[in-house]
């Protein structure tokens, strides 16, 4: 469609609401968590970011996430290959459970780990009687976490995978190279950005996830408090400053989320019309 | 990528992982308590713990370390039926210590006769927080149901302070109305047609009425009315006592299904004696709790009101009846907040 058809005033109408907008929803807000953050200045800033029990919650959250994206890395690539590069039945059922977790409600999600693991789930008094902690601990804030980042890897996956088609990997079934080595050798190196923009996205929101870890975390502070958890407990605490200190270090996650997807973005692009 | 690479990060998961499921939610070395608590306990039990592991320390020369876990009182409760594994609870309503031994049998359903005052080292009350200097004159509660007046209170379907400032209310419209039931309902009614909203605890009350300046008075636990005054003491909020209140009794118990298992017990049951001890009882007084024992209660006298406290046994025949009566589903609130 060319846009210069439209009249000026209708054209900077569009830019104008689109870019008040983002002002409106997205950088007011942002700079408001910065300002808040430095409200009380610099050594209130830094003495909240080193409070033990902020970096035991910062420490959670980079495990659990160290944890979580790798193994979803993992089961992302496996089903976009099986589902973009085979056909088998159960294709479609198996795409449409790969977005549950993102249909469903974080809140759910925690709910359904505490009934499973709960002391007065499915496997609570076995887990009990073998001294095997999981909800209220940290197996629990990784399964909530694996669960609501499910689908990340595996969605950026699937429409790079199905765009490509299957032409190069029939060529090197030919030329007489092994299934596995086609994979390793074909279709993983043609979707390697695609990875990388996957595993940023899943990082963003395993460190940010907020609801289901909540559910699952029991609240001990120093022990079981992410980074998102330990936020809101300092702003119940009345300390706004360190609140919105340990939130202005999730930003900064978002920020570099952001900058690192706008460069991959470009990257795929060039390879594109290259 | 390759193949070496992937196995390498697997293993590394598998490491990490499995590290997670072998660590129990303990602190490493030495002994841990875990106290699954309320909201505005917060900054009672950061003093407390700190002077009970000091006391400990010396008595006995080991180091422990105190856990805190904080939320709504009935949420916390869920947690450890669940299997929050809390050494202690300390929690706002004895009803929801009731549920614990209930659901999940961890303690006796006797747990309250195990400890001195009904299980409750110290105890609170209702009060009002108005704005600076209170333009609406609020008084006491007949001025919470004139009209154009906004009360800030939390939810009694799932906040342990909202159901005490909602029986504190009945208890005064009783008191004034010469027991009569049909208007006490009445007065109540009347009381939540002027709240604007119902925050799911008390600490998001507290934070509607002060950060968001929603409503013209909040009714909140007096330590938590102290808080709000010290801690935004520019905004010049002042503290309003009613004629009459309620004596909330917030019950601690050890859990013994816990304590057990962790070798814990007698760490435990020293920690909950202490709050009974002078030191203890100080800690309770400075950060607002009105204390049990005498010479504490005389030192402090000067910091809370005298108010008329009247007791959920001697006028709702107890917390189990009450909850029945007035917040169990389709009990009287559902039936005075629906009309609305």
């Amino acid at each position: 469609m060319n846009t210069r058809t439209e009249p000026v005033v209708i054209r900077r109408l569009f830019i104008g609401i689109a870019l008040g907008f983002f002002g409106l929803f997205i950088v007011l807000p942002l700079i408001c968590v910065f300002y808040h953050a430095f409200s009380k200045g610099w050594v209130v800033y830094l003495q909240a970011l080193a409070h033990p029990d902020a970096l035991a919650a910062m420490r959670l959250t980079v495990i659990t996430a160290l944890v979580a994206v790798p193994l979803n890395l993992v089961f992302g690539v496996a089903a976009s290959w099986a589902i973009a590069k085979f056909d088998f039945k159960g294709r479609d059922l198996l795409l449409s459970l790969i977005d549950l977790p993102l249909s469903v409600s974080p809140v759910i999600a925690g709910l359904i780990f505490v009934l499973i693991f709960g002391a007065q789930g499915a496997l609570g008094p076995w887990l009990r009687a073998h001294n095997i902690h999981v909800i209220f601990a940290l197996p629990g804030i990784i399964l909530a976490t694996i669960f609501v980042t499910f689908p990340m890897v595996a969605r950026e996956l699937i429409p790079v995978m199905r765009s490509q088609g299957n032409e190069e990997e029939e060529a090197a079934l030919t030329l007489g190279a092994s299934g596995w080595k086609t994979f390793w050798m074909v279709s993983v190196p043609n979707i390697r950005w695609g990875i990388l923009y996957g595993i940023i996205l899943c990082n963003a929101r395993a460190m940010g996830e907020f609801g289901a870890v909540s559910v699952v975390s029991g609240h001990i502070r120093g022990l079981t408090n992410t980074l998102p958890l330990h936020v809101e407990i300092l702003y119940n605490e009345y300390q706004s400053a360190a609140a919105f200190a340990a939130a202005s270090i999730l930003v900064l996650l978002a920020i570099v989320t952001l900058v690192a997807k706008t460069v991959i973005e470009a990257v795929i692009r060039r390879g594109h019309t290259a | 990528m390759n193949v070496k690479w992937l196995g390498v990060l697997v293993a590394a998961v598998l490491v990490v992982g499995g590290a997670s499921f072998a660590a129990p939610a303990r602190a490493e070395g030495g002994l841990a308590l875990l106290n699954v608590s309320y909201d505005p306990t917060r900054e009672l039990y950061q003093a407390f713990n700190k002077s009970f592991t000091d006391f400990w320390q010396k008595k006995t020369g080991a180091a422990v370390t105190v856990q805190q876990s904080h939320g709504g009182s009935g949420k916390q409760a869920r947690s450890v039926i669940d299997g929050l594994e809390a050494d202690v609870v300390t929690l706002a309503l004895a009803y929801d210590i009731d549920a614990i031994a209930k659901n999940s049998g961890l303690l006796p359903v006797d747990w309250q006769t195990r400890l001195p005052d009904n299980s409750a080292p110290y105890t609170s009350t209702i009060v009002f927080v108005v704005r600076k200097g209170n333009p609406l004159q609020i008084k006491d509660w007949n001025d919470l149901v004139k009209p154009g007046v906004s009360v800030i209170t939390p939810n009694p379907k799932t906040s342990g302070g909202a159901r005490w400032n909602y029986l504190a209310a009945w208890g005064y419209a009783l008191k004034n109305f010469n027991n009569d039931e049909a208007k006490a309902r009445e007065f109540v009614a009347a009381l939540y047609k002027n709240v604007p909203v119902l925050d799911s605890g008390a600490r998001g009350s507290t934070t509607t009425f002060v950060e968001r300046k929603i409503g013209d008075v909040l009714l909140a636990w007096e330590n938590e009315a102290y808080l709000v005054v010290n801690q935004f003491s520019a905004d010049g909020y002042e503290i309003v006592a009613p004629s009459l209140s309620i004596l909330a009794e917030p019950a601690v118990a050890l859990v013994d299904g816990n304590v057990d298992r962790h070798g814990t017990r007698s760490l435990a049951q020293a920690y909950l004696e202490y709050l009974y001890t002078p030191e203890g009882q100080e800690i309770a007084a400075q950060n607002h709790y009105r204390p049990r024992l005498a010479e504490v209660v005389q030192k402090y006298a000067g910091q809370f009101k005298q108010i008329e406290l009247i007791t959920i046994d001697a006028v709702f025949g107890g917390w189990q009846k009450a909850q029945q009566t007035h917040f169990a589903d389709n009990g009287v609130f559902d039936q005075i907040y629906q009309k609305k």
